[in-house]
């Protein structure tokens, strides 16, 4: 607990209040005003022993956990990313989770158990530090439902003007247990595609965040940890040939994706994808096809048919697999291109958005 | 040219000058210029185009059409003996 | 009744499309000119619901790949200037001008912001009364009474540093520049619902009867359009050609009239340069000189552009239905989505980029019925 520090009055006084209501460029640069940063902010929300020591580098024994200690080969899954999401905060989520959750899950879908993360800090200069410590909070809360722990970081701070408000870096350490071989190039004919959830409600919330389109809705952000619910399928089988989480440019680039990288031909039935009415309607009224809108709390799974059933049933019980569904399968031709069954019975092809999404009027 | 989508007006009220409407696209709502359908009253569905309604939805010559359509190939198997 | 899911209805669909196999004899080719319309038949797989012998052509109905050269030269001109907010509908930051594109104005500092309504520009020209907003005011006739209200409303409200860059382009002159073009192959139309809800068909009846073809207004749900084939086929059958309307629960003859007195109070039609198309007389808007001061043209004294349309581009024949695609030496090679030379590969309702996804790929091969 500090001790109370006297409020000085009258002229301008050079010695600076230790309370601030805004980040300054002096948060970044090392000093006292640092330290106090991290103190105040950054370490109490995260603090675990290894980030406690407050060295340069956090010392973690990646020795397998009992249960893992026959089933662990040294392998390792690491994975960055960086956000920098506008506006920071959104129905159903902020920068703080978006940055938790997309690196466990880019983890997870290696079949990896995610263990660690670090965060590098990018503070534009007059940022709300009541703002930050939301950001800070929301990481924690994410982070404890995924069981990782955040053990080291990193904080910069630059001009007013030169970042949007805030970008956040996290790198993700997870282990890969023994016998689990999964890769955008494995998929084979014959498998099946199962999806674990409605698509497009990320993208759209965002927009509507943005406030720049005018729409209101009830839409929220799908973003969540799906390392428990990749737990859960890779106990009932091993023959989960590919996962990946479909986030910017949706579902139809990933499945674009894993078709070039496997050599295949994916043919998905249009009526098995499933799209929340609210989020299908935001799409028409601005000319968007939900299957190019960012998610962050599904994933595509790429199974072998004998064990879909269960992998599907497995992944129903779990929060974040509800509404699993099948959505097609895996053929030889045309190679490395998405097909899509319409409602009608046609087939057409399904693209990769040519870039970003922009609303139309024709 | 021609994005537009059907939608129920909810609210109508003026701004700035013009008529103004809230829209109901199915759970989405937005805002909506009504100044070209006057005769618009709340419950209408109208055509709205880059936020503007360009016309009222006429329920009836909608059912008359389906009701067609629905029964076409009925018909014609009736009166054609092939 | 929420007029879109019952107007996809697949039993219907089906309906309609074993009417058409029914009673169609010989081969036609009909045109659709709405790029609405184009993306529809794309993204439900309509044409291959429709018998061989019909041949659907994609139409100038994307005002995206209609709209000059020289105007999208300008555009990047006005949006490059320091201190103007340059607004435009999503569809047109992609389209490559002389060089380079809205895209990449933005990218070197240029404030290029998307709209989803000219009204939403006109707002943002009330909070920045410091900057100059210029909205590109593109589109046919549905778009017209938006565009035109946002001008009156900047008048009427005193803004002065909101202008407009028009490009507005009427489909009927475009109607009689393709029947009267020599080597025209189009028997049908199928007219763009939209822009009849706007305009009525009233200007329609003397074209059907001119040129001796049938106009359907058609819709923009599967419904709609396989209605608007079959309704086009069952003339071009009988030998008859009238103008009738499938799109009765928006459009009637007389048109929107509130809409079409804006219109004439703001514009005054003019001759307008259609890309890759040329001149096509009275085929265009222009603000009246009471609304001058609103012209961007004016305003940024943008004369002088030297536009250079890649030597290659075939993107006006193919949008009079006189080439396909994979007729162009450049298509798929020096010519994608991704490097464009020419709108039609740009859009997405662009025949050139429809016609891009199914090449390499025996598709109509393997999955037609």
């Amino acid at each position: 607990m500090e001790a109370e520090i006297p409020f000085f009055e009258g002229p301008s006084c050079p010695i600076p209040l230790p309370h601030h209501e805004r980040i300054l460029i002096g948060h970044g640069s090392g000093g006292k005003m640092s330290h106090d940063l991290i103190m105040q902010v950054f370490n109490p929300p995260f603090s675990n022993p290894i980030l406690d020591q407050g060295d340069d580098s956090g010392i973690v024994s990646i020795l397998p956990r009992n249960s893992l200690a026959s089933t662990w080969n040294g392998q390792l899954a690491i994975s960055t990313d960086s956000h920098v999401v506008w506006p920071l905060f959104f129905a159903g989520g902020d920068i703080g989770k978006l940055a938790v959750c997309g690196t466990v899950n880019d983890v997870a879908m290696m079949g990896a158990k995610p263990l660690y993360l670090t965060a590098g800090f990018i503070l534009e200069e007059g940022l709300d530090i009541d703002l930050l410590q939301k950001v800070v909070s929301s990481m924690q809360t994410a982070a404890q439902e995924a069981g990782v722990t955040i053990i080291a970081g990193d904080t910069k701070v630059v001009q007013k003007g030169k970042a949007d408000s805030l970008y956040i870096n996290t790198t993700g350490v997870g282990i890969l247990p023994e016998g689990i071989e999964i890769s955008g190039k494995n998929a084979q004919v014959g498998d099946v595609v199962i999806l674990s959830g409605p698509i497009g409600a990320h993208g759209m919330a965002v927009l509507e965040a943005r406030q720049e389109l005018g729409f209101e809705s009830q839409i929220q952000s799908d973003v969540a940890p799906l390392n428990h619910l990749v737990h859960e399928m890779l106990n009932q089988s091993h023959r989960i040939h590919v996962l990946r989480d479909p986030t910017r440019g949706g579902l139809a680039t990933t499945l674009n994706e894993i078709a070039q990288q496997s050599q295949v031909s994916i043919l998905i039935d249009e009526m098995a994808i499933p799209v929340d009415p609210a989020v299908a309607m935001a799409c028409e009224m601005l000319g968007f096809d939900p299957l190019y809108v960012a998610n962050e709390g599904k994933l595509v799974a790429i199974v072998e048919k004998n064990d879909s059933l269960k992998v599907l049933d497995a992944m129903r019980q779990s929060r974040y697999g509800r509404g699993a569904v099948i959505i097609g399968e895996i053929h030889s031709d045309p190679r490395g291109r998405v097909l899509m069954r319409t409602s009608f019975g046609s087939t057409r092809v399904m693209d990769m958005p040519s870039g970003e999404l922009l609303p139309r009027i024709c | 040219m021609c994005l537009g989508i059907p939608g129920k007006i909810i609210e109508i009220y003026e701004n700035n000058g013009l008529q103004m409407g809230k829209i109901d696209f199915g759970g989405v709502l937005r805002e909506a210029c009504l100044q070209y359908v006057p005769e618009a009253k709340i419950g209408d569905f109208t055509l709205i185009h880059v936020g503007f309604a360009l016309n009222i939805i006429s329920e009836e010559d909608a059912m008359e059409t389906l009701e067609i359509l629905r029964s076409i190939s009925d018909l014609d198997q009736e009166l054609s003996p092939n | 009744m929420h007029y879109t899911t019952e107007f996809r209805d697949a039993e219907i669909v089906h309906r309609i499309s074993a009417e058409i196999k029914r009673i169609i004899t010989q081969p036609w080719v009909i045109m659709e000119i709405c790029g609405g319309q184009t993306h529809a038949i794309m993204r439900y797989g309509l044409d291959q619901l429709l018998p061989q012998e019909i041949e659907l052509v994609h139409g100038p109905g994307c005002p995206v790949c209609v709209t000059a050269l020289e105007l999208i030269d300008k555009a990047l001109v006005i949006a490059s200037q320091p201190g103007v907010i340059f607004t435009s509908f999503g569809d047109m930051l992609r389209v490559p001008g002389t060089g380079r594109d809205l895209f990449s104005v933005r990218a070197t500092g240029g404030d290029v912001r998307v709209v989803y309504s000219p009204l939403d520009a006109v707002r943002i020209a009330q909070e920045n009364p410091d900057r100059q907003v210029v909205f590109f005011a593109i589109g046919f006739e549905t778009t017209a009474p938006a565009n035109c209200m946002s001008v009156i409303q900047a008048k009427n409200v005193g803004i002065k540093n909101y202008s407009v860059l028009v490009s507005h382009v009427r489909v009927p002159p475009a109607i009689r520049a393709i029947l009267s073009a020599p080597l025209n192959r189009v028997q049908g139309f199928l007219a763009a619902g939209h822009v009849n809800t706007v305009m009525g068909y009233w200007e329609y009846l003397p074209l059907s009867e001119e040129f001796k073809t049938p106009i359907v207004v058609t819709g923009f749900e599967p419904v709609d359009i396989l209605q608007g084939v079959l309704m086009t086929v069952r003339q071009l059958e009988q030998g008859r050609h009238e103008v009738e309307n499938a799109y009765s629960r928006l459009v009637n003859q007389q048109g929107n009239r509130a809409a079409q007195a804006v219109i004439n109070q703001v514009f005054i039609e003019c001759d307008r340069k259609w890309r890759g198309i040329g001149n096509i007389p009275n085929s265009g808007w222009r603000l009246r000189s009471e609304f001058s001061q609103f012209d961007a043209e004016t305003r940024f004294e943008v004369s002088g552009i030297n536009s250079e349309e890649s030597p290659v581009c075939i993107s006006g024949l193919i949008l009079q239905g006189l080439h396909k695609p994979v007729e162009c030496p450049a298509f798929a090679k020096t010519c994608t989505p991704e490097h464009p030379l020419g709108a039609t590969m740009v859009s997405s309702e662009g025949a050139c980029a429809a016609y891009y996804r199914y090449s390499n790929i025996a598709l109509t091969q393997s999955t037609k019925q």
